[in-house]
């Protein structure tokens, strides 16, 4: 992770090629005049699969790569404690903010000043656009958490540019 | 050095097993298999002891008369386990270390390569493949070749 610029900037390529293909989601969707929001929405949630999909893989390999001097881990919260930390920095540089949970298998992790968004407003300007700057993180922490034992549903939400949370839920089976 | 190295997968199924000599191979197949049981006795123990260290390092899990074998386990519950001649009395505690701590850098490299899948058989393709560079599967699979015995 020689210079942060490198990732920021690949990383905005890569929503902005998936976002321009998502005019044409492919068949199966129907045809007619609401079939044009039907297909725009089709498409807009396919790039954000995609996008969670690749931060899945990534976060597998850096689940794998990254604890790797550490001892084991002892309880799930040790998990989430690695993630705001040694995860969160060796991808952005900083820690996470803030970490609360309910106890319950519920996760709140908060970042004041998100690096993928900083760059773009602060404020409440192109609060719209923010979701698909945060698909490909979410999906990083859940396949993070998924290498290292912990089935979980990742979403982010965003109030105010840069600050944004992503709660985690973590699945009981 | 090994006469059989296992990866196996948290859900307990094998994703890489060799061994030398290759004719009794069923042999080690079931050492490795019994030896899961010592090794999540082992890890479930440390779960419950209160002491704040806790190792990835399981040590020696059983010796039998000809063979001891020695485990590890990852952050992600991927176990390593190594079986070594009992005969081979040189090999002490820090040399298995360094070799299971060789067989987690491979592995990890192999988790990283982009074209392996989480969860399949580590496995190399075959030679006639247009590869232009060494395939990380291979050089798991001659990393583990170095760290075996070699017997003619």
């Amino acid at each position: 992770m020689a210079d942060p610029a490198l990732f920021e900037f690949l990383h905005t390529e890569m929503v902005a090629e998936l976002w321009a293909h998502h005019s044409d989601p492919g068949p199966g969707v129907s045809a007619g005049p609401r079939g044009e929001e039907a297909r725009a929405a089709a498409g807009k949630k396919m790039s954000l699969c995609v996008l969670e999909g690749m931060g899945f893989r990534v976060g597998q390999a850096l689940g794998e790569r990254l604890p790797q001097e550490t001892l084991a881990f002892r309880e799930e919260l040790d998990i989430l404690k690695f993630l705001c930390k040694d995860l969160w920095v060796a991808v952005f540089q900083k820690q996470m903010d803030s970490l609360r949970t309910n106890h319950q298998g519920t996760y709140v992790l908060q970042d004041n000043s998100f690096p993928l968004l900083i760059r773009m407003a602060s404020g409440l300007q192109y609060l719209e656009e923010a979701p698909k700057f945060l698909a490909f993180t979410c999906g990083l922490l859940r396949g993070a958490l998924c290498i290292l034992g912990i089935k979980s549903l990742v979403t982010a939400s965003v109030a105010s540019l840069p600050t944004c949370k992503f709660q985690v839920v973590i699945q009981k089976t | 050095m090994a006469v059989c190295v296992a990866v196996i997968a948290k859900e307990n199924y094998p994703l890489y097993i060799r061994s030398i000599p290759t004719e009794n191979e069923l042999k080690f197949h079931y050492m490795v298999h019994t030896s899961l049981d010592v090794v999540d006795e082992k890890i479930s123990a440390m779960g419950k002891a209160l002491v704040d260290q806790r190792e990835l390092y399981l040590g020696l899990l059983y010796p039998t008369e000809d063979y001891k074998v020695y485990g590890y386990v990852t952050n992600s519950k991927v176990k390593f386990v190594m079986v070594v001649d009992s005969s081979n009395t040189a090999l002490r505690d820090n040399e298995i270390r360094s070799m299971f701590r060789k067989l987690h850098n491979s592995y990890t490299d192999v988790m990283c390569n982009p074209f392996y899948n989480p969860g399949d058989h580590i496995q190399s393709r075959a030679p006639a493949a247009p590869l232009m560079a060494v395939s990380v599967r291979r050089a798991f699979d001659s990393m583990v070749t170095s760290m075996m015995i070699q017997v003619c």
